[in-house]
C-alpha cells in the first residue's frame, strides 16, 4: 500500500509549472528531473469556410477550431469561456450542427463549413433569434450570448431531424418542443448570470413553442 | 449637486422613459457577437503577444529556485516576467495576496510568472517548461477548526466585531421557545462566464489596459499605485464585461502582470487567466461558520436573537460578515451580533455577489422557518409579526422604506402559499414529494459619489460619457433612459459610453450600488446641462421644460438642437451626497417564494416554480431589473443546491476549479420565473429615487430553496450546499 | 500542450502504418475528450492519427439480429437511430443523459468507451495520481473523494469511470470489435473492456494493446423488456453521475442491471441479476458487497440501492 500510495506531503516540492507531475513523497534534486525537448511547432496549411467566406490558413497544429476563430480571424463573437467543454460559449455550427468549438483542432476542420454568430445576423439585421433575445432580455453580461443563439438554432435542427433528449418521457417517441425539452437541450450552455427563464421564452417564441 | 434633503418633485418622476420596459440599447451587439470583450481587442494594439500565467503549486512556503532555461529556449517565447525580473512595482494595500508572488507564496495557484510568446499555444506550452523548487510550509486551511478555536477566545483570529443591545443572555435563558442552531455555507466562486482577461500597452509613460473590470476608478488608482505613475497617465477601457459579481472589483493578475509584461518586452501583451486557474488565483466567497439563537414568546413574537458568525481570509482580507443584517431585519428587544474573522491559507476571500447578506440569509431565514414551526406559526405570518419600521437597534432611525409585510402577503397571494401543507412531507406528485418555502431578504442600499458628462450634439441628439461599466446589469440602457427623460429626447437620440477612464469617475458597479448612483450622478450632470441649455435659449432654466426634442417655458417653445447651434454643449457633475441616508435606514427587502420536488427515491432535488417579490425603490427599467432578480435567483439555487469550491485540508486549495467541477446551475434546473416589483420610489435614496436590486435578488433565495425541501421532506438541512447526500438517509421510507 | 504532428488516414491499414511510424501517437476521432486532457497536458502525445474518414460511421444489423455500430458514429447519431431507440432503449437514454448536445453531436463510440476518469486530482497535475504519474500516489484517497468509486478500487486508485453509454453497453453484453497493429482483429466482451485498477502499477484501464483501434461496438440481438436509464447527479443535466442505474426488466420480474457512478468500471454482477425479483436491497447487496467506501462517498451505498429501487418502480408501474 505505502508504495503505490506515498502520500506523505513532502517538505520539498519540486514542480513543472502546473504541467506534469507533481508532488513527490521523496525530495528530488532539480537535476534528477530528465528535461524534455521543447520540441518546434508544427505548422499545417488548411482551408475552411466560415460564414460562407472561404479561408485558407496555416495554422498551428495545437490551434483550436475556437482560437483559430478568435485570434486568427479575429471573428470574436464566438466566445471562450472554459476551454474544455464545460461551459458551451463557444458554440458554433460545424456543417450545421452544433457543437464546442473549443474541444476541436483547427486541422480536423479542412474542407468544413463552419456558422458562427457573425454569419447568423448583424445588428442592422437581426436573425430573428437575436431580436427575440432582445425583447425577452435573454442575455445579461452578454458573454454566453453567441453561444446559447447558435445552440438554440442547432437545437431546432435537432429536433426537426428527431433526435431525442434526456426529457424523453418515451424515447422512441419524435420531440416536441416542450418547455422540459428546451431546457434539457439548452443545458450545455451555462449562463452564470443567470437568464435561463428569458432564454427559454426567447427560443419558444422563435420556435413557436410555449416557453 | 449635493444630495442633502430629500428628492423633491423632479423630471424623472414623469415616467415617461424611466420605469418603462426598455430593452438593451446593446442588445443588437451582445446578440451578434459585435460587443468586444477585453481579450478581443484586436484594433488597439499591432503585434500582441500572448501571456499565460503560471500559479504556484503550492499553497504556501517559498521558491528555492526557479528554472526557466527551457521554457525561455522554447519556440515562440519573448519573455518570462517573474518577481526577479518585472522591474520596480508597488503593491496595494487592498490586495492580501499580492498579484505577482515570489519568492513568498501566499495560496495555491498565485500567479508567479508570466510566459510572453507570439502564439497562445506557445505561451501555454513554454509555460509547462518552468520548473519550480518550492519549500512547503505549514498552512492553516480548516475553518471549522479556527471557528471553534475563534469562539473559544483562542486561535489565530483576529478580534470580533461585536453588537450587542438589551440583555441577549438573560432574555434568551428566560424564553419559553427557543432555537439554538449551526450552520455552514461553503467558499463560493462567483465564476462569471468571462474569466479575467486584459490588453495592456505602454506609449511613452502612459499605459493603456483594456480589461475586464468593474470598477475604473479603483483600476486606474491601484495602476497608478503599482506602477507608481500619475493617475493621468494609466488609461483604462472596460466597455463590455463578461459578468463579475464582485471578482472583478479589483485588477487580478491578468491585468498587472500583462502590464508589467508589457513594460519588459515592449509589446503589447494580452492575458487570460485559463479557467481552471480562476478560483484559486483570484478571489471567492469565503466559507462561514455560523450559530443562530432565536427567543420568542408563546405569541411568536421574537424577545432575542444572536447570530455568530465566523469565516476565514488571509491577512488583511476583509471577513464574510454573516451577520450583518440580523442587526436590521426583525423586531426583538435583547440581540447580539459577534463576527469573528479568522487566519486561513486559502486564496483570498473577497466579496461575492451580496457579501455577508447572502450566506447570512441563508441561515438566519432557515432559523426562522424553524422557529416558526416550534412556535406552530406560518413562517409568513412569523415574519410579518416580527417586522419593525425601525432600526431595532436605534429606534430613532426609521427605515426611509420598508414594504417587506407587503411582500410578504403580495407574495403569498400570488404563490398560493395558503396551499401549502404545514406539516411536511405529506406532499406527493408521482415519485416527487413536493414542497413550498419562504424567506425574507435583505440587503442595504450603498451610496457612492458618482460623476458623468453629457454632450448636447450639434445634431440634438446626446451623448453621455461615465466610467460606469456595464456587467451585464443594463447600465447602458438605464443611463441612456435617465439622459432622454432628463433632456426630453428619444432614447434612440442618446448614445451612452461607458467604462474608460477618460470618462468622469462614476460609483462603479458593485454592492448593487451602480443603477442608482450612476443615474443620480448622470441626473445631476443632466440637470446642469438642462440649465445651459435653457440660458443658450434665453429661457428661465427654472421654469423650462423638456420634451419631445423642444424646451417649454410657457407658451414659447424652441427646439432642443438650437442650443447647441454654436456647438455642442457639455455639462460635467456628479452626485454628492449629504447626509440624508443617515437619518433614516435605507435598504432593499424582498420575500422569495419556492416551490421544490424531492425524488422520494433518490433525494434528487428540482426547482418547479420560483417567485420573487422586491421592495427597493423606483424601477427605472422592469425588464433589465426583472433580469437581475432572475439571475440572482438562479444564483441562489447553485448557492442552495450545488455550488461548493471544495477544500482539501492537506493540499490547501480548492478543488472543483473548473465548470466541470464547480457546479453551477443550467438550463434544466431553472423553471420559469416570477418577479414582482412593488416600486415605491424611495426620495431618501437619490434624486432617481431608485435603489439597488441586483444582490436583494440573491438574498433569502437559498433559505427558500432548503425551507421548500425540508417542507417536501420533513428532513432539516443546515450545511450548504443541500446536496442530496446530506438528507438521503433520513428520507421517508419508500415501498 | 506539446507541439504534435498531424496526419489524416483513410484506412485501418495506413492507421496502422502511421502508429508504426510513431510509437506513443494517439488516434483521435471526435478529441472531446483527449483534447480536453492535452490542453492540460495530462495527455501529451507528439503525434496525432486522425482517424474520422474510417469507414465505421455506420450502424448495420448483424447476422443473428443484432446490430454492429461503427465506432465512428457520432452518440448523437447512435442516440436518435430508429432500432436503437426501439430495440436498445437503455442504450439512446443513457447516451442522452450524458454531457451536452454539443458534446454528443461530436463524441464518437469509440472515444465515449475510452472516456477517462473525471477525478478531479487527475485533473490537476500539481498533485499526486497513481492513474496519471504511477508512483506519485493517490490524492483522491483521504481527500475530496464524494464523486469517486466504492467498488472495484485498487491499492492505488479510488477514481470512477465516467461514461454512461458504457453503462448501458454493460447491461446489454455488448463486445467491443477491434483492429491491432498486425491487422488482426478481435472482439473484446466489454465486461473485459475496462480494466479494474489493481492493485500494481501502473493502474489498469483500458484492454487496449498499443495501436489497437477500436472499430465498432456489437450489439447482441434484442433482450425486449423494460429499458430504463437512471442517473442521479447533482444537477439536473450536464454533469457526470454519482450513480447511475442501467436496466433491462422483463415483464416476469427478471432482469438485468449495471451501475455507473459507483465503480472503476461500469459495474455489473450476474448473481445480482438474479436477486432482481427479489428487490433492490438485495440487489444492491449483492452489486456492492465488497464496497470500500471513504467517509465522504458512502452514501453511493445507498444511493444506488434507492436507485435501483427507483428504476424498478418504474418497470412495474
Amino acid at each position: 500500500m505505502n508504495t503505490l500510495n506515498p502520500l506523505e506531503i513532502s517538505r520539498r516540492s519540486l514542480l513543472v509549472g502546473g504541467a506534469t507531475s507533481a508532488v513527490l513523497a521523496v525530495a528530488p534534486s532539480v537535476e534528477a528531473q530528465p528535461s524534455p525537448t521543447a520540441s518546434v511547432p508544427v505548422i499545417q496549411r488548411i482551408s475552411l469556410e466560415v460564414n460562407g467566406q472561404q479561408h485558407n490558413v496555416e495554422v498551428d497544429t495545437r490551434t483550436s477550431l475556437l482560437d483559430l476563430l478568435r485570434e486568427k480571424l479575429e471573428l470574436t463573437g464566438t466566445k471562450k469561456g472554459c476551454d474544455h467543454g464545460q461551459c458551451g460559449a463557444c458554440t458554433i455550427l460545424l456543417n450545421g450542427q452544433r457543437i464546442n468549438s473549443c474541444l476541436s483542432l483547427a486541422v480536423m476542420h479542412s474542407g468544413d463549413r463552419i456558422t458562427t454568430i457573425e454569419g447568423i445576423g448583424t445588428p442592422d439585421k437581426l436573425h430573428p433569434l437575436q431580436a427575440a433575445f432582445v425583447k425577452h432580455d435573454g442575455y445579461q453580461c452578454g458573454y454566453c450570448t453567441s453561444g446559447q443563439i447558435c445552440s438554440a438554432l442547432g437545437m431546432l435542427g435537432e429536433i426537426k431531424a428527431g433526435v431525442p433528449s434526456h426529457a424523453a418521457t418515451d424515447i422512441a417517441a419524435s420531440p416536441a418542443l416542450t418547455n422540459s425539452e428546451l431546457r434539457e437541450r439548452m443545458s450545455g450552455n451555462i449562463c452564470r448570470c443567470g437568464a435561463y427563464s428569458n432564454i427559454a421564452e426567447a427560443i419558444a417564441e422563435v420556435a413557436g413553442a410555449k416557453a | 449637486m449635493k444630495f442633502d434633503k430629500p428628492a423633491g418633485p423632479n423630471p424623472i418622476d414623469q415616467g415617461k422613459v424611466i420605469g418603462k420596459p426598455t430593452d438593451r440599447i446593446d442588445g443588437r451587439f451582445k446578440t451578434t457577437g459585435t460587443a468586444k470583450y477585453a481579450y478581443e481587442r484586436h484594433d488597439v494594439a499591432p503585434h500582441q503577444a500572448y501571456g499565460h500565467v503560471v500559479g504556484s503549486a503550492i499553497a504556501k512556503g517559498r521558491i528555492r529556485s526557479l528554472n526557466l532555461a527551457e521554457a525561455r529556449a522554447a519556440p515562440g517565447v519573448v519573455d518570462i516576467v517573474t518577481w526577479q525580473n518585472a522591474g520596480a512595482y508597488g503593491t496595494l494595500p487592498t490586495n492580501p495576496a499580492r498579484l505577482l508572488a515570489g519568492p513568498d507564496i501566499q495560496h495555491y495557484h498565485q500567479a508567479i510568472a508570466l510566459v510572453v510568446a507570439e502564439s497562445f499555444e506557445q505561451a501555454r506550452h513554454a509555460a509547462s517548461l518552468i520548473r519550480v523548487d518550492y519549500d512547503r510550509a505549514d498552512g492553516e486551511f480548516d475553518l471549522a477548526a479556527q471557528a471553534k478555536a475563534a469562539e473559544a477566545g483562542k486561535a489565530n483570529a483576529v478580534p470580533p466585531t461585536i453588537s450587542k443591545f438589551g440583555d441577549f443572555e438573560t432574555a434568551f435563558a428566560q424564553a419559553p421557545v427557543k432555537l439554538d442552531a449551526r450552520y455552514t455555507t461553503p467558499d463560493q466562486s462567483h465564476f462569471m462566464m468571462e474569466p479575467h482577461t486584459s490588453v495592456a500597452a505602454w506609449e511613452g509613460d502612459t499605459l493603456h489596459l483594456w480589461t475586464s473590470n468593474q470598477m475604473i476608478g479603483w483600476a486606474a488608482d491601484d495602476l497608478s499605485q503599482i506602477f507608481r505613475i500619475p493617475r493621468a497617465n494609466i488609461h483604462v477601457s472596460s466597455p463590455y464585461i463578461g459578468g463579475g459579481f464582485g471578482a472583478k472589483l479589483r485588477i487580478k493578475s491578468d491585468a498587472m502582470l500583462a502590464a508589467l509584461a508589457a513594460r519588459v518586452t515592449g509589446r503589447a501583451v494580452k492575458v487570460a487567466l485559463a479557467r481552471p486557474q480562476v478560483p484559486n488565483n483570484t478571489v471567492h466567497r469565503p466559507a462561514t461558520a455560523q450559530r443562530i439563537q432565536l427567543a420568542a414568546g408563546a405569541d411568536g413574537r421574537l424577545l432575542a436573537i444572536s447570530h455568530e458568525g465566523a469565516s476565514g481570509n488571509l491577512a488583511g482580507g476583509r471577513p464574510e460578515n454573516a451577520t450583518s443584517q440580523t442587526r436590521l431585519l426583525y423586531a426583538a428587544p435583547h440581540r447580539q451580533t459577534i463576527m469573528r474573522q479568522t487566519l486561513l491559507d486559502l486564496p483570498e476571500g473577497n466579496s461575492m455577489r451580496a457579501p455577508g447578506e447572502a450566506p447570512g440569509l441563508m441561515a438566519l431565514e432557515i432559523a426562522m422557518d424553524e422557529m416558526a414551526e416550534k412556535l406552530g406559526l406560518d413562517p409568513v405570518e412569523f415574519r410579518i409579526l416580527n417586522d419593525t419600521q425601525v432600526d431595532p437597534q436605534d429606534p430613532s432611525r426609521p427605515f426611509s422604506q420598508r414594504h417587506l409585510v407587503e411582500c410578504l402577503k403580495t407574495g403569498a397571494d400570488r404563490f398560493g402559499w395558503a396551499r401549502r401543507n404545514a406539516k411536511p412531507a405529506q406532499t406527493r406528485d408521482g415519485a416527487w414529494l413536493i414542497g413550498m418555502g419562504v424567506a425574507a431578504g435583505y440587503r442595504g442600499n450603498m451610496i457612492t459619489k458618482s460623476a458623468a458628462r453629457v454632450r448636447l450634439e450639434t445634431d440634438g441628439s446626446l451623448t453621455v460619457e461615465t466610467d460606469m461599466t456595464d456587467i451585464g446589469t443594463g447600465s447602458y440602457t438605464i443611463l441612456a433612459q435617465t439622459a432622454a427623460e432628463m433632456l426630453g429626447v428619444p432614447l434612440s437620440r442618446v448614445t451612452v459610453k461607458l467604462g474608460d477612464s477618460t470618462f468622469p469617475t462614476s460609483s462603479g458597479s458593485g454592492g448593487q450600488w451602480g443603477a442608482n448612483n450612476s443615474t443620480a450622478g448622470l441626473f445631476a450632470a443632466c440637470s446642469k446641462l438642462r440649465e445651459i441649455v435653457a440660458q443658450k435659449l434665453g429661457l428661465d432654466p427654472a421654469l423650462a421644460d423638456f420634451a419631445d426634442e423642444k424646451v417649454r417655458v410657457g407658451k414659447r417653445s424652441l427646439r432642443l438642437v438650437d442650443a447647441a447651434r454654436d456647438g455642442a454643449i457639455v455639462a460635467e457633475d456628479a452626485i454628492e451626497y449629504g447626509d440624508v441616508a443617515n437619518k433614516v435606514r435605507v435598504a432593499t427587502f424582498a420575500a422569495h417564494f419556492v416551490e421544490a420536488a424531492v425524488h422520494a427515491f433518490t433525494g434528487e432535488v428540482r426547482i418547479r416554480r420560483m417567485l420573487a417579490v422586491c421592495d427597493c425603490g423606483r424601477i427605472l427599467n422592469p425588464k433589465a431589473a426583472r433580469s437581475q432578480v432572475i439571475g440572482a435567483m438562479t444564483m441562489g439555487v447553485g448557492g442552495a443546491l450545488m455550488e461548493d469550491l471544495g477544500v482539501d485540508q492537506r493540499f490547501g486549495y480548492f478543488v472543483h476549479h473548473d465548470f466541470a467541477q464547480y457546479a453551477v446551475p443550467v438550463h434544466a434546473d431553472i423553471p420559469h420565473q416570477d418577479v414582482i416589483f412593488l416600486d415605491y420610489p424611495d426620495d431618501k435614496s437619490s434624486p432617481m429615487k431608485a435603489k439597488g436590486v441586483a444582490e436583494l435578488g440573491l438574498c433569502g433565495v437559498g433559505a427558500a430553496v432548503v425551507n421548500a425541501v425540508y417542507n417536501a421532506t420533513g428532513v432539516r438541512l443546515r450545511d450548504y450546499p443541500m446536496t442530496l447526500d446530506k438528507h438521503l438517509a433520513k428520507l421517508p421510507m419508500i415501498a | 500542450m506539446k507541439p504534435f504532428s498531424y496526419e489524416r488516414v483513410a484506412t485501418p491499414a495506413a492507421a496502422a502504418a502511421a502508429f508504426a511510424a510513431h510509437p506513443g501517437a494517439r488516434f483521435i476521432a471526435g478529441g472531446t475528450n483527449l483534447l480536453d486532457l492535452m490542453k492540460l497536458q495530462i495527455e501529451q502525445p507528439a503525434h496525432l492519427i486522425d482517424v474520422q474518414d474510417l469507414p465505421f460511421a455506420q450502424i448495420e444489423p448483424t447476422a443473428d439480429g443484432g446490430l454492429r455500430i461503427g465506432a465512428l458514429v457520432r452518440n448523437t447519431a447512435l442516440a436518435a437511430d430508429p432500432r436503437v431507440r426501439r430495440d436498445y432503449g437503455v442504450l439512446s437514454k443513457a447516451i442522452v443523459a450524458g454531457a451536452s448536445a454539443q458534446l454528443r453531436n461530436k463524441a464518437t463510440v469509440g472515444g465515449n468507451l475510452l472516456q477517462r476518469t473525471r477525478c478531479p486530482y487527475f485533473y490537476d497535475t500539481n498533485l499526486p495520481c497513481n492513474k496519471r504519474d504511477p508512483g506519485s500516489g493517490c490524492a483522491a484517497m483521504g481527500g475530496i473523494s464524494r464523486i469517486h468509486a466504492v467498488v472495484g478500487t485498487g491499492a492505488a486508485c479510488i477514481c470512477p469511470f465516467p461514461s454512461d453509454m458504457s453503462v448501458a453497453l454493460r447491461v446489454l453484453d455488448a463486445a467491443v470489435e477491434t483492429v491491432q497493429t498486425n491487422g488482426t482483429t478481435r472482439s473484446i466482451p466489454i465486461a473485459d473492456f475496462h480494466l479494474l485498477p489493481g492493485d500494481t502499477l501502473p493502474v489498469g484501464e483500458f484492454a487496449l494493446q498499443p495501436g489497437e483501434l477500436i472499430t465498432g461496438v456489437v450489439l447482441p440481438p434484442p433482450l425486449g423488456g423494460k429499458h430504463q436509464f437512471h442517473k442521479v447527479r447533482d444537477r439536473a443535466s450536464y454533469a457526470f453521475a454519482l450513480v447511475s442505474v442501467a436496466a433491462v426488466i422483463q415483464p416476469d420480474g427478471t432482469g438485468r442491471i449495471a451501475l455507473g457512478g459507483v465503480g472503476t468500471k461500469p459495474w455489473r454482477s450476474g448473481a445480482a441479476d438474479k436477486l432482481i425479483p427479489r428487490g433492490a436491497k438485495a440487489v444492491a447487496a449483492r452489486l456492492l458487497e465488497n464496497a470500500m467506501p471513504t467517509d465522504l462517498n458512502h452514501y453511493k451505498i445507498l444511493l444506488t440501492e434507492r436507485t435501483i429501487a427507483a428504476v424498478l418502480a418504474e418497470a412495474k408501474g
